[in-house]
């Protein structure tokens, strides 16, 4: 293991490992990846890997119409096929209410770039065939929003990242950040310490545990993890639940199918603030969201169901995540608290944090204030950011 | 030897023992990474046969011992079921009640 580097990573998520990644391709030569377990084990395997520019406020709007441009060239700049789709989203309304309300966000999408339509029930049945239109009264559908294989984004970056000279430890954690007169002197591992100025907090719904590291106190960014579960299906006929499909008042329950094997990966709302530690998939939840998935699309009573998992939303108060510098540490930088839509945000977050790391600034259109990790201190809180994946 | 590309390990998503070597040989020899880049036992049958194939051969190509190689986790539920009889709208034959 290195004894000195420039720049420490503690987390090997999605985010940590974008974050290197575009450190690497800006020159940075001495970076460090420090992952607990093996990458990607945190939430990031266990996300239902969607993508979309559908949000309700301008902040997340714009920045997630930047990253769609990223993920569109990612497979190039990676040299590895993460297998990214513009398959879409298709939100589905259920009353006069929230067909008022889509129109609102999407004349809002529309002004900001992002070319979400209000389509009528026929139109949705062609997009996804064995939908039922019955309950529905209108979609919001973006054809640009999409998928990616998480797998294959892990890998690709870490990869790509590795080629730029980065190195990431697995099975290491950080157990120490070690702090004098304000400043970042190093981290400390189960195998050694590393000396270094910068350390980049990217651990999610660990991000409290290691603020607490560096002499902070544990919640002054309030993550906690929630507990969130997904059910998936053995394949089915390629194209029949391509976009994620969403009726936000079932209880946020989608359906969409995974892009690489076409099982459908089946999710809801149901969540539970739970401990670090507590990924035990629940028989409550099978029950759940397969009452909602099977009323979204009534040929999946007809489907198996292979397996069922559970992962985190590392949720904030307004469920958008605290990016940026900490102010109280020279050399502290944070991007965590994703709320159960960080997948979607890593090449852009990644290049942003890189930027500003290395220029002081970034050309990546995110909001800073928006996400400044000391907006909870304050009392300030954002509108709040639409959770589902 | 037998032709590696006919050797079907992962009867599921039918993965062969040599595109399991060939990952191997690129670097990845963590079994979590390889049963995610290529899909290995996450298919009906849940690894029930494939990951112990996977492991013996990481253990030829790594020198590491079978019994260090830690499976990955068993995900619920244990055999495919019908979602519709999950829901208990079905019988468990599949028919609709
Ligand atoms: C069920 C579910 C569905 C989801 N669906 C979507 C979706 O469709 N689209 C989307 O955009 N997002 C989705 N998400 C959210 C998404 O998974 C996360 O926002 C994203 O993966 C966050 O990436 P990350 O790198 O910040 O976190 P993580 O992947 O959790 O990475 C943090 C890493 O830090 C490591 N770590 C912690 N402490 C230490 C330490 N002391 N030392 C070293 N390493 C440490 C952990 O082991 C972990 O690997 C979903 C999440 C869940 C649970």
């Amino acid at each position: 293991m290195k004894s000195r580097a420039e720049v420490v990573i503690i987390g090997g998520g999605v985010i940590g490992l974008s974050i290197a990644y575009h450190l690497g391709k800006l020159g940075v030569e001495d970076v460090v990846v420090l992952e607990k377990n093996y990458i990607g084990s945190g939430s990031t395997f266990r996300c239902a890997s969607g993508i979309r520019a559908q949000f309700t406020d301008e902040a997340n709007i714009k920045l997630q119409k930047y990253n769609i441009e990223r993920w569109k060239r990612l497979s190039d700049e990676l040299e590895h096929d993460i297998n990214f789709k513009q398959s879409g989203y298709l939100f589905l309304a259920t009353s006069e209410e929230e067909v008022e309300v889509f129109k609102k966000n999407i004349k809002l999408q529309n002004r900001l770039g992002v070319p979400t339509r209000l389509i009528g029930m026929d139109e949705a049945k062609e997009i996804v065939p064995p939908l039922n239109t019955e309950p529905f009264l209108a979609g919001a559908w973006n054809p640009e929003d999409g998928k990616a294989s998480p797998f294959h984004v892990v890998y690709g970056f870490a990869k790509k990242a590795k080629e730029f000279g980065v190195e990431i430890y697995e099975y290491t954690p950080a157990v120490d950040i070690l702090v004098e007169k304000g400043e970042i002197k190093g981290v400390k591992t189960e195998k050694g310490i590393i000396k270094t100025g910068i350390v980049v907090n990217a651990a999610n719904a660990w991000a409290p545990v290691v603020n607490e590291m560096a002499g902070l106190k544990r919640d002054f960014i309030p993550i906690k993890p929630y507990k969130h579960q997904l059910v998936k299906t053995e394949p089915i006929a390629e194209g029949q639940i391509e976009p994620l499909t969403c009726p936000p008042a079932w209880n946020d329950s989608y359906v969409i199918q995974d892009g690489e094997d076409g099982g459908v990966i089946c999710g809801t709302g149901l969540e539970k603030l739970t401990h670090l530690d507590d990924v035990q998939p629940t028989y409550d939840f099978m029950r759940e969201v397969l009452k909602w998935a099977t009323k979204i699309i009534p040929a999946l009573k007809y489907v198996h169901v292979v397996r069922q998992w559970a992962g985190f939303y590392a949720k904030t108060p307004d469920s958008n995540p605290a990016i940026g510098k900490i102010n109280y540490i020279d050399g502290f930088y944070i991007a965590a608290g994703f709320s159960g839509h960080g997948f979607m945000m890593a090449p852009g977050v990644g290049e942003a944090i890189a930027e500003l790391i290395v220029k002081g600034k970034s050309k990546v259109p995110l909001d800073w204030d928006w996400y400044d990790p000391h907006r909870f201190e304050r009392g300030e809180l954002r509108s709040a950011a639409f959770q589902i994946g | 030897m037998s032709d590696k590309k006919n050797i079907i390990i992962c009867r599921c998503n039918e993965v062969a023992q040599e595109e399991i070597e060939a990952l191997i040989d690129q670097g990845v020899t963590d079994i979590e990474m390889i049963k995610r880049l290529l899909r290995i036992g996450m298919g009906p049958c849940q690894g029930r046969t494939c990951l112990p194939m996977v492991i013996s051969i990481l253990s030829r190509k790594t020198g590491k011992k079978p019994d260090e190689i830690k499976l990955p986790a068993t995900r619920i539920p244990v055999r495919p079921v019908p979602a519709g009889v999950l829901v208990g709208e079905m019988e468990s034959d599949g028919n609709e009640e």
